[in-house]
């Protein structure tokens, strides 16, 4: 059997996963699921998001091998370039999958919550591109460091809704979408923007970002000895994988110390799902705290609790200064300016080079970083 | 057994535990006022299915300082004799030990929102085993098969959520709501009460046309948050006992 196959029953992976909804959400998550396993075996669907990923998306992505950086730091590394796509991030892939699927489903209107605002700009994207409508709820917090992409998403014809209370970051952004779609289900689709949520979500969005894995396998002639994501929810690490998780490659997937649920989280449920989540010792959910906004969520995707549980991926985390450093050095030495997420990936193999000397890393570049270019003055 | 019969129609008030210093007399007000049982929420952080009154409630409640222990605590000094019933959420109710430390301070029931008919197994067995009931809830959108399944499973009552939406007060009452009760009342021998936007006696007297009784908490939890004390908020549960 495959590591990264179809989650078990209702959406288990290993014993994380499931489907904790109010029985109100149940026949929204249950049409959603059966529209997805319609459409993911239905070769028209499949050629239609092929298509809009070919000629509007821009895939695929390309590899760059970063030859200066890999000079300096003694090993050979490999970027899959999801800055280059359409939108400047990973969001895309997944985004343009559940848009064709709720269009499928006969919806008007996306509702997405989002953290960076990447995949709230996706979502904006795939509406327009389609002609639905789309909310996006977002903390209020994010609105004010992420403006950018505010701006974008408005321009897209998105309506914004900031989410103030909580943290105002994404673990409320997401609760309030939640609540928007309870309201709304015969009219709405919630497009989730990881591999999060209640089942079918994190295994259908794995299964619309496994482009980036099943690219980067045909693109390297060798399976490289290791691969690296970061890991917000646990999306473009997760579409990764599943293009090495059956090969010899190592996988890390590397957290920001301040939302690290893998390190430093227990079993609980968030959103929908049964995972590892950061909480006290009461069960309250705390507030993660990270320099990029799409990494401070408390919670991780249940594939990734399981991938971990069974040590095929390790985790690990790092912080806000190594992060900050690792997007200068990239820019500096390969002329890319990363995303603060994808910086996460880089400063852990910065950090660990001694260790990986003469080997080849390769290392999903999730986005491009001028969202982020504000943080830096 | 939260209730022995159906020959009167019941009212389950809500207060968020640990809202307020004193919430315990809340507690004492509605029983004192004609509440059948009471519904104690224990706040989470992450409250998915409630809207801004509730909220409020529980984030208030938690800069308080609001833990589990301490809502028992502050229930042990009280005496009421009508049930009380904990409504949280799933992380909070699948804690290891979390059911027999709410049966050992005497709570009768439980309701977890987001544990629906497909992933509540585990909490239900944890709540019988400890003596507690399970209480489920239904909604306007879940179908003719899992109405059947729900009633078939259910504990102490069916909890019939009048809207397709949040937890919060309402200018009418959902047409949808009176249906779902008669629909989930033939099928079970349980009482079916609707709760959520069940805002006024008026409300309440159209729900318990086809109802057992209502639930009844942002109207409250709302007039609580404004200032109003546990006399004043005993009077509104007054008026709407006498409305149904
Ligand atoms: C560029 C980029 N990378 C990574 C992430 C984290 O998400 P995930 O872990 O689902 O890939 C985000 C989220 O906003 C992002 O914008």
């Amino acid at each position: 059997m495959t590591i990264m196959s179809e989650p078990a029953g209702l959406g288990r992976f290993g014993e994380y996963g499931g489907r904790f909804v109010p029985e109100s959400l149940v026949p929204a998550c249950e049409q959603v699921e059966a529209a997805f396993r319609e459409a993911w075996v239905d070769a028209g669907f499949r050629a239609e998001l092929h298509e809009l990923l070919t000629v509007y998306a821009g895939r695929p992505t390309p590899i760059t091998p970063a030859r200066r950086l890999s000079a300096e730091l003694g090993l050979t590394l490999l970027l899959k370039r999801e800055d280059l796509a359409h939108t400047g991030s990973h969001k895309i892939n997944n985004v343009l999958g559940q848009a064709l699927l709720a269009r499928r489903m006969g919806k008007r209107r996306l509702l997405a919550e989002t953290g960076a605002g990447q995949h709230g700009v996706a979502a904006a994207t795939a509406s327009a591109l389609l002609g639905l409508e789309c909310v996006v709820y977002m903390g209020e917090r994010d609105v004010a460091r992420q403006a950018p992409n505010v701006r974008r998403m408005r321009m897209l014809g998105a309506r914004i809704v900031p989410v103030g209370t909580g943290s105002r970051t994404l673990k409320d952004a997401t609760n309030e979408a939640l609540r928007g779609w309870v309201a709304d289900t015969a009219e709405a689709y919630y497009c989730i923007g990881s591999v999060m949520g209640p089942h079918p979500y994190p295994w259908m969005v794995r299964e619309f970002q496994s482009v980036i894995g099943t690219e980067a396998r045909a693109q390297v002639e060798t399976v490289p000895d290791l691969v690296v994501a970061c890991v917000g929810g646990g999306s473009n690490a997760a579409g990764t994988f599943t293009g090495f998780a059956d090969t010899t490659a190592r996988l890390v997937g590397v957290e920001a110390a301040g939302g690290a649920a893998m390190t430093n989280g227990t079993p609980g449920v968030l959103h929908g799902y049964h995972s590892m989540v950061l909480q006290d010792e009461n069960g309250q959910i705390t507030e993660a705290e990270s320099i990029a906004a799409g990494l401070d969520y408390p919670g991780i995707g249940p594939e990734h609790a399981h991938l971990g549980a069974i040590g095929r991926v390790g985790y690990a985390t790092v912080g806000d200064a190594e992060v900050v450093e690792a997007v200068h050095r990239l820019a500096r030495t390969e002329g890319i300016i990363p995303a603060l997420e994808s910086a996460h990936a880089l400063a852990w193999i910065i950090r660990e080079a001694g260790e990986l000397a003469g080997q080849t890393v390769l290392m999903t570049l999730s986005g491009r970083g001028d969202k982020d270019m504000e943080m830096f003055e | 057994m939260i209730f022995t019969d159906k020959s009167t129609k019941k009212l389950v008030p809500y207060v968020t535990g640990g809202i307020v210093d004193g919430w315990a007399d809340y507690v004492c007000a509605f029983a004192d006022n004609g509440a059948d049982a009471i519904e104690i929420g224990l706040p989470f952080s992450d409250p998915m299915l409630d809207g801004p009154t509730i909220q409020e409630a529980s984030d208030r409640a938690l800069a308080n300082g609001t833990t589990l222990d301490g809502i028992l605590r502050d229930l042990s000094k009280i005496s009421v004799e009508v049930p009380l019933i904990v409504m949280t959420y799933a992380n909070l109710a699948v804690r290891a030990g979390f059911c027999d430390r709410l049966a050992e301070a005497g709570i009768r029931g439980l309701i977890v929102p987001d544990a629906p008919l497909d992933e509540v197994g585990p909490i239900r067995d944890a709540a019988n085993a400890a003596g507690l009931d399970l209480i489920p809830l239904a909604a306007p959108s879940t179908t003719a098969d899992r109405r059947r399944e729900i009633t078939a499973s259910a504990q102490g009552f069916v909890y019939a959520v009048t809207v397709l939406g949040t937890t919060g007060e309402r200018d009418a009452l959902d047409p949808a709501a009176n249906a779902l009760a008669s629909s989930l009342r033939a099928l079970t021998d349980l009482p079916v009460l609707l709760g959520f936007g069940v805002s006024t006696p008026e409300h309440a007297a159209a729900a318990v046309r086809d109802a057992d009784g209502v639930v009844v908490a942002s109207a409250l939890m709302r007039r609580l948050m404004d200032g109003a004390g546990p006399d004043a908020l005993g009077a509104v549960v007054g008026n709407i006992r006498k409305a149904i």
